[in-house]
């Protein structure tokens, strides 16, 4: 940064980084926590062939009971962990 | 402010490694408004896309975390991520790219103006705590004299002076990091 800074200008340049949705902030803190219960989801679904059967019925409730928000995006990361073509939202 | 906030990205980093929560929820806050700011204003994208690269890009941070080789580069690797995600989504969308958009001249210099008020925000993180609760509620979250006063517990009246003086703290942290650097050009 080369240029100067007048107090009008430092405040604009304040305005620029406004903060993110709150929700969406909390969202991507919990990524690590949601990626590992997936993760054992996942290996529990590809060990036991009944239990798979039941997380592909209903992929929403296998997520809940994996304590997993069934987003939009979580079933889409399911899906492809467990080889499913997505499906069209 | 959070008890990791005065960490380095390089230290940051190697904390997220050790899988501490604490500083992943760190490494967000830290980076939230830089990608929600690239994700808005520099490729424009509409919320639910906006939100979907702003999830992916921390995805990919923390999918791939392990592969940073620098871990004091993190700003500029996310800033990577984060134009790459914004890309793909154009693609996928088959929106063109409009007059302003980060690919275009116009958009270039949006993401130098965002880039620049990181610089500035870090700076602000060597003043004084209240200063830069005072700065970023009138100025970046849009809050009143009267809730700063409120919410801060200071008198509504002095918040106007409060805000000068701060910004003249900032101005002169500035101005000293740049004394210190070479001309560049």
């Amino acid at each position: 940064m080369s240029r100067g800074y007048e107090e009008e200008r430092l405040g604009a340049v304040l305005r620029i980084l406004r903060p993110a949705p709150q929700g969406w902030i909390e969202a991507a803190q919990e990524l690590p926590g949601a990626r590992r219960a997936l993760d054992d989801l996942v290996a529990r679904a590809e060990s036991d062939l009944e239990f798979r059967a039941a997380v592909l019925a209903d992929l929403e409730v296998a997520l809940e009971q994996a304590g997993v928000e069934p987003d939009r995006r979580a079933i889409s990361w399911l899906e492809e962990r467990l080889g499913l073509p997505p499906q069209s939202v | 402010m959070s008890r990791l906030s005065t960490l380095t990205d390089a230290e940051l980093v190697e904390r997220c490694r050790a899988e501490d929560a604490e500083a992943w929820n760190e490494l967000v806050e830290r980076f939230a408004r830089y990608v929600y700011a690239v994700t808005i204003r520099g490729f424009r994208l509409g919320e639910q896309d906006a939100e979907d690269a702003f999830q992916e890009v921390f995805t990919r941070v923390y999918t791939n975390l392990d592969k940073l080789r620098d871990e004091a580069a993190l700003r500029p690797w996310i800033a990577q991520l984060t134009r790459r995600v914004c890309l793909d989504s154009i693609a996928r969308s088959g929106r063109e790219q409009p007059t302003g958009d980060a690919e275009s001249e116009e958009g270039r210099d949006v993401i130098a103006e965002i880039d620049e008020a990181m610089a500035v925000r870090d700076a602000m993180t060597t003043l004084p705590e209240v200063c830069q609760e005072i700065l970023d509620r009138f100025f970046a979250r849009d809050q009143s004299y009267r809730t700063i006063a409120s919410e801060l517990d200071i008198p509504s009246g002095t918040i106007a002076s409060r805000i000068a003086r701060c910004l003249v703290k900032l101005r002169d942290e500035l101005e000293g990091r740049n004394a210190g650097r070479p001309e560049s050009g």
